[in-house]
């Protein structure tokens, strides 16, 4: 169907499908069952701490583990994948920190072994006047879980690097939450977001390090983030 | 508030008051775990409606499940309710409505009749004690029709909304995604656009788009950007050609304050509708979304499991007279709906509850990839929906929506599903289709390129 290729240059939707009667065609059927396979198995992929810490090197970091013991309860309980149990929190030593940086799971834990250690190096880059509180690598986390983190750490700013939902297009785009003065409790109002990191059409990793610097720069000097921010960007993750 | 007690399997349950037992006789569902409220196990589960069928419906006038004073959406329902209505009923208990609705004897006019006298409470109550073959086989029974541009709800019908929805809201992208449904048979409900960039601005460009194409094309469809309904009255005063006006709704007054909205807001926006009198066959001018979880994740539930909160937004739809109103049953994920069972359970429930209180019903049977569930699932909720006479489906093409990243039902679907049932478009939107050459010879959508389909300068419109 000739007339198809010119429109799909309009969309990436799936239009003009193939029929076998009145169902899709089987090529159609099967490419749909392999995005949302991806998709499914970015979802479900443990954080492999092993390959992170390869990939992060000389950085050292510290391992967390939310309330939520496994995946499944994770999905079903987004409250325990916000709190962080206090023999998790006792591991993380306080002082005097500007900025914590969090690599969290979230809902793909692909985007956060695929892109997070580049991204974190092209922000640590721009932020080098900073006192950088020592990484931490939360498994099973929500957004929220950073607060509880940038908290224990005494952080004057949190800095998580999450998983986002995956889509069928794209299974492992990561996205950047900061919050000023991290503590339980805080609204998804008060923070701000870059979203869509990823390498298919999405935000690159310098790009986002500059906006990531530039919103970091701005929240320690005006000592806050959320709407007053003036980032106009919408979460994709609840919190 | 009533302590309710049910002795079942050798052991005595308390219910402390009328939502602690309509939760606890809830099934299992994620987001009633979440909230706290679930039956602590399965036997105590089955004696909640055990507790429930002996309960008489008249104590659902008696005990509001959030109070009157705090709750404009409690008072809508209390004030709005028909004492005349409900009279064939009021001497029954839950369990003696279930029976009733299923009697031969109940027929359409008999629901029809009933639907005033109903509340919200009662409804989901009833459906707690329901297997999913009851909730189909009393919402077939029930029959609700709406028109604006053409008949939706008729028997033998099944109308589908055509969402071509776009990352950037490209007009070009967008069109294309309306050519795709359009060659394939959706449409007929509505053609909605939820846009990415949600501003008046925007709202009116969009809006301007579908109305050219659809006069270009004489088509006999209502199109619909799903913006904020303080947008589409700005939209209005500034002269765009809303057809329907759209909005979220909820069950409680907090929720809907999470959403922005009141009934007052919903009155001024209906009214502001009905004033461009656009409506060629009918005067439906709204369009309501809801879906199961929407009050807990406001945190505005007041402790009522989330299916009952779900028909209480049904309340606040059927003051409006929508031409459709739809559960998004998969959209909000795993917490409040795990998987396929759960999802398809969920559907099931909200078509009834919404076809009993008297709405047209529409579902978008859909699911998110962090939810155990699949097409499969999608295609037995699709399936039992067409049985139960779901008055619409939505559907984006091939059942990705790239824009609000979940899945959907295909066009595909849509034609597969009405080949299977038997089922038709809306009356209007057939005869077009065979006007536009678009029906082969037994009624079916023919396979058109888009290089030879005369509606391919839908395109070309931008």
């Amino acid at each position: 169907m000739a007339g198809w290729d010119r429109l799909r240059m309009a969309t990436r939707a799936r239009i003009g499908l193939g029929r076998a009667g009145d169902a899709l065609a089987l090529r159609d059927v099967l490419a749909f069952q392999m995005a949302h396979a991806a998709a499914r198995d970015a979802v479900h992929a443990a954080l492999e701490l092993e390959a992170l810490a390869a990939d992060l090197a000389p950085l050292a970091f510290v391992a967390v583990h939310s309330a939520a013991p496994d995946r499944a309860t994770y999905l079903r309980r987004p409250d325990l994948g916000r709190r962080l149990p206090p023999e998790e929190a006792a591991k993380l030593p306080a002082g005097e920190h500007d900025i914590a940086f969090i690599l969290a799971d979230g809902l793909s834990a692909t985007a956060v072994q695929r892109h997070a250690p580049a991204l974190l190096r092209a922000a640590l880059a721009r932020l080098r006047p900073y006192r950088v509180a020592p990484l931490v690598v939360a498994r099973q986390a929500r957004v929220a879980l950073g607060d509880a983190i940038g908290a224990a750490l005494g952080a004057r700013l949190c800095v998580m690097l999450i998983g986002e939902r995956p889509g069928l297009s794209v299974a492992d785009s990561l996205g950047v939450y900061v919050t000023y003065a991290p503590r339980p409790g805080r609204a998804d109002a008060e923070r701000n977001c870059i979203s869509n990191i990823h390498g298919q059409g999405g935000l690159g990793y310098e790009v986002a390090a500059d906006k990531l610097a530039w919103l970091a720069r701005e929240a320690l000097t005006r000592q806050l983030t959320g709407v007053g921010l003036k980032e106009e960007m919408t979460p994709l993750l609840p919190g | 508030m009533t302590t309710r007690t049910s002795l079942a399997g050798g052991e005595r349950h308390r219910f402390e008051d009328l939502k602690a037992l309509l939760a606890a006789a809830s099934p299992r569902r994620s987001g009633d775990e979440l909230a706290g409220i679930a039956a602590a196990s399965d036997a105590r589960r089955v004696a909640a409606r055990m507790a429930l069928a002996e309960l008489p419906l008249d104590a659902f006038l008696n005990e509001a499940l959030i109070p009157y004073e705090q709750d404009e959406v409690t008072r809508l329902i209390i004030d709005r309710h028909d004492a005349t209505a409900f009279a064939p009923i009021r001497h029954l208990t839950v369990g003696g409505l279930r029976d009733r609705l299923l009697a031969h004897e109940t027929d359409a006019a008999f629901l029809a009749a009933l639907a005033p006298g109903l509340t919200p409470e009662m409804v989901a109550a009833v459906s707690k004690l329901m297997r999913n073959q009851d909730l189909i086989a009393v919402a077939r029974k029930c029959r609700v029709v709406t028109a604006f541009r053409n008949t939706i709800g008729l028997e033998g019908r099944l109308a589908s909304r055509l969402q071509p929805n776009h990352p950037t809201d490209d007009p070009q992208g967008i069109a294309a995604a309306m050519l795709d449904g359009l060659l394939l048979g959706s449409g007929d409900a509505v053609i909605g656009i939820n846009p990415a960039t949600d501003n008046i601005a925007n709202g009116i460009a969009l809006t301007e788009m579908l109305e050219r194409l659809r006069l270009r094309h004489d088509m006999p469809v209502q199109g619909c950007v799903l913006t904020h309904v303080t947008n589409a009255i700005a939209m209005i005063e500034r002269g765009a050609p809303v057809d329907l006006v759209f909005q979220s709704v909820a069950g409680t007054e907090g929720a809907n304050a999470g959403f922005g909205v009141n009934l007052a807001l919903l009155r001024e926006a209906h009214e502001a509708a009905l004033s461009l009198k656009r409506g060629t066959v009918g005067d439906n001018v709204m369009y309501f979304e809801t879906g199961q979880g929407a009050a807990l994740s406001a945190e505005a539930h007041h402790g009522v499991d989330q299916q009952t909160v779900e028909a209480r937004a049904y309340a606040v739809a059927r003051e409006f007279r929508p031409l459709l109103v739809n559960t998004v049953v998969g959209f909000i994920g795993p917490e409040y709906l795990y998987d396929g069972k759960q999802i398809i359970r969920a559907g099931l429930e909200d078509h009834f509850c919404g076809k009993l209180l008297g709405l047209p019903m529409g579902v978008d049977v859909c699911h998110t990839n962090h939810a155990e569930a699949d097409q499969d699932d999608m295609d037995t909720l699709m399936t039992l929906l067409g049985v139960a006479g779901v008055n619409f489906l939505i559907a984006v093409p091939g059942a990705d929506d790239i824009m609000l990243n979940y899945q959907s039902l295909s066009f595909h679907d849509i034609l597969a599903l009405r080949g299977l049932l038997g089922l038709r478009p809306a009356p209007e939107f057939e005869a077009w289709l065979e006007r536009m050459e678009m029906l082969d010879p037994q009624g079916r959508m023919r396979a058109l390129d888009p290089g030879t389909a005369r509606l391919a300068r839908l395109v070309e419109a931008g």
